[in-house]
């Protein structure tokens, strides 16, 4: 077993992680952070989407031990003073979630996506949007909240 | 009035799913739990002739292994053939099957020790096309031993109305042709997962990512002989099912064993390459069509010939081999009209249920050849579909009864909105339009199992906290039946959404709902919802009246008040909660559905019988590149008649998901087997749409108000895929004058089309 600290949601924790453990694993087991979903654990389909110091990645593909010292934010993380980021709030108002599962992901994604992207065109929200398998909204309701969030965050 | 039916409203559980807090099967966690894992079967077709757990037994952190003999009582979802058992008892029928199972304290160690259990296997010739499936062989050479049948064939079903070859074979016109369809996949997002607790008080707790709490928790009682007093099915929020998560199966049961057996709590999570191993996706499927119509475009009749490849277990095979064949009765006047339909087993992960259930491949035959008919007979492909649509209020050729019918309003929708007339046969080489319709059951009429009870109930409660909760078995999977049952409450009672809570799919507090299939919440949990609602608000209207001295009948709830026909207040919601309790206390009031009878009095006559239809019409617009064959749709028009959209938020949402699976089926998706093993078993090699294939969709939702539908709703989950494929492959035919009549249409069917062109035209 590897000792790690772990910047996660804000706050410095020490974990005990298998060398070859993954980060989806030690946030979902080690760490109750079941927010972020294993949809294929082999890097296809974007459900296990954090953020790494800010970058979007695939906690099934991300080793713990390379984590260590790093800052993590989950979608536990992602609401701030108990109040929904507009990327989360324009997905439930555009009804863009139907199951779910698939939501976790779409939301880091989004958030690290328009960062970087202050105005994106649609064909810029969908490409960002590609890992992310959606199987129940056909993402059309996504890419309408992710264009709404971006213009509420521009505001 | 601020009306809760008909305005869009986000699902009520986004907020817990935006924020990580849903829990989902495989999030639930209990302390000293166990965890399961499987050892699955490397062989197609083999006899078990040993089976060696000692060494597994020994391995660190084993807590209990179960094998086939554990468990050898038989189950299916339908009761007329249960041909499944929990794990393989005598001999393994797929490459994935489940042999043993081993629960542990970690996952890994569980995992461990199933690869140290040694199976001794004696192959068996292996059946893996449905051709070869269908010969005659000797008993002890079929999958099913016990088969009536001197083949591996499961079911076959012919139902025929007149004489259809005679009428086609004068017809002025015909076409026939033959499809081929691949096998796909649901593919939901979340992988299968179930927690099982065995409580102090001698009772099981099941919660799993199932779409059938009902036939899970009847599936339980039958295979662990429990009695179903001692069983509770709760199902979490849902990651996805589409039919995937319709059968009770076999890693539900073995979980809940474990933990009957350890006296633990015991989790299982598939993997995603076991999540396609367990497939219930569409049957892989070869038909023979022949449709006909008169010189103005009238259709003179129907034949068709369907092989539907089942897999190794029965599944809902009987209704899947029946809506192949009676779902072709409509939305259109075919008279005479008949078909077979065959069922056979073979050596590969079962078939089952998925979205559009047994309707979407022979309707992409049927609105293929159609657009054929039309070429020949010189109409407009919508002009020759509006000829022959039916009209609301009549009986289909084989007594599906109709009722309201916006089939004619989802055509002329799309093709206003899509520009059809001015477009399509005049856009350039490689750019083309295509249009279909469909229609599918809001609900079965026929439950699945014959008893006297309802098909769904659902209680009403009102206590002195002035919040109404509404109890019911329906399982929202993502499709927001909670969300739509708070509607149908909230608007009968006239209050605001939030004083209306749901208490779903938990079968120790909710009365049944038989579960989240066919397309049948909406309408029968919708109704018996309406109906206990309207319970509640008489007995609160009469104790209101009685008090106030008001007649019962011209009390009016709205925005979360009493008040009388011409507006006076006669009491807040709170005020006449009290009014109504007192002295007696909480109300809980009941209300059910059952379908009424119907149908005709011939064998099959049940198939594809429902209390109502839904309709739709979709355009898609495709750019073919002649090239390399690839074909983008470039954009999707869709109408779907929902009869009354509840939630439109939430139907537009099932439209779009509607239209994005469909085209997954058309271009991209298929199982690829080899030797029965399926080859692509995992997002990276089954090509889902992304959010870049998927195309702009325009979407339009038709009310036709059905008399019968809660608040005249139908279905609107199921529907919608139908037109969507061969909208597709009859674009493709205006883009480039191909037709193709295999699925998915791949650049290299596509370009294989274009080059038998070529040499045709020399
Ligand atoms: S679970 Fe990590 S990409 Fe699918
Ligand atoms: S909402 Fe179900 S997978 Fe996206």
């Amino acid at each position: 077993m590897v000792q790690l600290k772990l910047t996660i949601n804000g706050f410095g924790r020490e974990v005990l992680v298998q060398a070859h453990e993954t980060l989806l694993f030690t946030l979902r087991e080690r760490l109750a952070l079941t927010g972020t979903k294993p949809g294929c654990e082999q890097g296809a389909c974007g459900s296990c989407t954090v953020l790494l110091d800010g970058r979007p990645v695939l906690a099934c593909l991300t080793a713990s031990v390379r984590c260590g010292g790093k800052d993590i934010v989950t979608i536990e993380g992602v609401e701030q003073n108990g109040e929904l980021h507009p990327v989360q709030r324009q997905l439930v108002a555009k009804g863009a979630i139907q199951c779910g599962y698939c939501t976790p992901g779409i939301v880091m994604t989004a958030l690290a996506f328009l960062r970087e992207n202050r105005r994106p065109g649609e064909n810029d929200i969908r490409a960002a949007l590609a890992g992310n398998v959606c199987r129940c909204t056909g993402y059309a309701k996504i890419v309408e909240a992710v264009r709404a969030a971006a213009e509420e965050m521009a505001r | 009035m601020t009306a809760a039916v008909g305005n869009p409203t986000p699902l009520r559980d986004a907020a817990a799913k935006v924020t990580g807090r849903a829990l989902y099967a495989g999030d639930y966690s209990f302390p000293a739990l166990l965890h399961v894992k499987f050892l699955r079967s490397p062989h197609a077709h083999a006899e078990i002739r040993g089976l060696d757990i000692a060494a597994a037994r020994q391995a660190p952190g084993v807590r209990a292994i179960a094998v086939g003999r554990d468990l050898p009582v038989t189950f299916g979802i339908l009761p007329i053939r249960p041909d499944e058992t929990a794990m393989a008892v005598d001999k393994v029928r797929y490459i994935g099957e489940i042999v043993a199972a081993v629960a542990a304290e970690t996952a890994e160690a569980a995992a461990a020790a199933a690869r140290l259990i040694r199976v001794e296997y004696r192959p068996l010739r292996a059946f893996l096309e449905p051709a070869a499936a269908l010969a005659p062989c000797p008993p002890e050479e079929r999958i099913h031993a016990a088969s009536r049948h001197p083949s591996n064939l499961h079911k076959e079903a012919r139902l025929r109305f007149g004489d259809p070859e005679a009428a086609l074979a004068g017809s002025p016109l015909r076409v026939a042709a033959h499809f081929r369809f691949a096998g796909v996949t649901h593919a939901f997002t979340e992988p299968h997962a179930t927690v099982a607790v065995w409580n102090a008080d001698d009772t099981l707790t099941v919660i799993s990512a199932t779409q059938v709490p009902h036939y899970l928790h009847r599936t339980l009682a039958k295979v662990l002989g429990l009695p179903l007093h001692r069983i509770q099915v709760k199902k979490p929020a849902l990651g996805g099912g589409f039919g995937g998560k319709s059968d009770p199966f076999p890693h539900e049961l073995i979980t809940a064993y474990l933990a009957l057996r350890t006296h633990r709590p015991v989790k299982c999570v598939f993997t995603r390459e076991e999540v396609f191993l367990n497939n219930r996706g569409r049957h892989p499927t070869e038909m023979d069509l022949a449709l006909g119509c008169d010189r103005d475009g009238k259709l003179t009749g129907l034949f068709a010939d369907i092989v539907i490849d089942g897999g190794a277990y029965s599944s809902f095979g009987v209704v899947t081999t029946y809506y192949n064949g009676v779902l072709m009765q409509g939305p259109y006047r075919i008279e005479p009209f008949g078909f077979r339909a065959r069922r056979v087993y073979t050596n590969k992960p079962p078939c089952g249920a998925m979205r559009g259930h047994g309707a979407v491949n022979p309707r992409y035959a049927v609105e293929v050849a159609l657009d054929m008919l039309a070429q020949e007979a010189g109409l407009d492909p919508c002009e020759l579909r509006e000829r022959n649509v039916l009209p609301a209020d009549t009986l289909t050729v084989g007594q599906l009864r109709i009722t309201s019918n916006g089939v004619r309003e989802c055509l002329r929708a799309v093709r206003a909105r899509s520009g059809w007339d001015a477009r399509h046969g005049k856009l350039p080489y490689g750019r083309g339009l295509g249009v279909a319709c469909g229609f599918f059951i809001s609900g079965s009429a026929l439950p699945i199992l014959w008893n006297r009870y309802p098909q769904t109930v659902v209680h009403v409660k009102l206590d002195f906290d002035g919040r109404v909760v509404v109890f019911s078995g329906a399982a929202d999977i993502g499709q927001g039946s909670d969300t739509i049952l708070a509607l149908v409450a909230a608007e009968i009672l006239g209050l605001p959404l939030e004083r209306v809570q749901v208490e779903s799919a938990d079968t120790r507090l909710t009365p049944v709902d038989l579960g989240s299939y066919s397309s049948r919440v909406t309408f029968m949990a919708g109704n018996a919802c309406r109906s206990a609602a309207e319970k509640l608000r008489q007995a609160i209207a009469a104790a209101v009246a009685a008090e106030k001295g008001v007649a019962a009948a011209a009390i009016v709830f709205r925005d979360g008040q009493l008040v009388t026909a011409d507006g006076q207040r006669l009491a807040s919601w709170d005020e006449a909660v009290e009014i109504a309790l007192a002295g007696r206390g909480a109300f809980v009031e009941s209300g059910h559905y059952t379908s009424p009878k119907m149908g005709g009095d011939f064998k099959g006559a049940g198939a594809g019988l429902s209390p109502a239809y839904s309709f739709g019409a979709v355009v898609s617009e495709v750019a073919v590149d002649p090239v390399t064959g690839r074909v983008r749709v470039v954009k999707v028009w869709g109408a779907h008649d929902c009869g009354r959209a509840l939630n439109p938020l939430a139907v537009e949402g099932q439209m779009q998901g509607s239209i994005h699976m469909g085209l997954g089926q058309a271009l991209s998706e298929e199982l690829v087997y080899q030797e029965g093993r399926i080859v692509n078993a995992s997002f990276a090699d089954y090509h889902i749409p992304t959010a870049v294939d998927t195309p702009e969709m325009d979407v339009t939702i038709v009310e036709s108000r059905d008399r019968e539908g809660p608040f005249g709703a139908k279905e609107a989950g199921e529907g919608p895929i139908h037109p969507v494929l061969p909208a597709i492959g009859n674009a493709i035919f205006d883009a480039v004058g191909v037709r193709l009549f295999e699925l998915p249409m791949t650049p290299a069917r596509v370009l294989a089309k274009l080059r038998e062109q070529e040499r045709r035209r020399g």
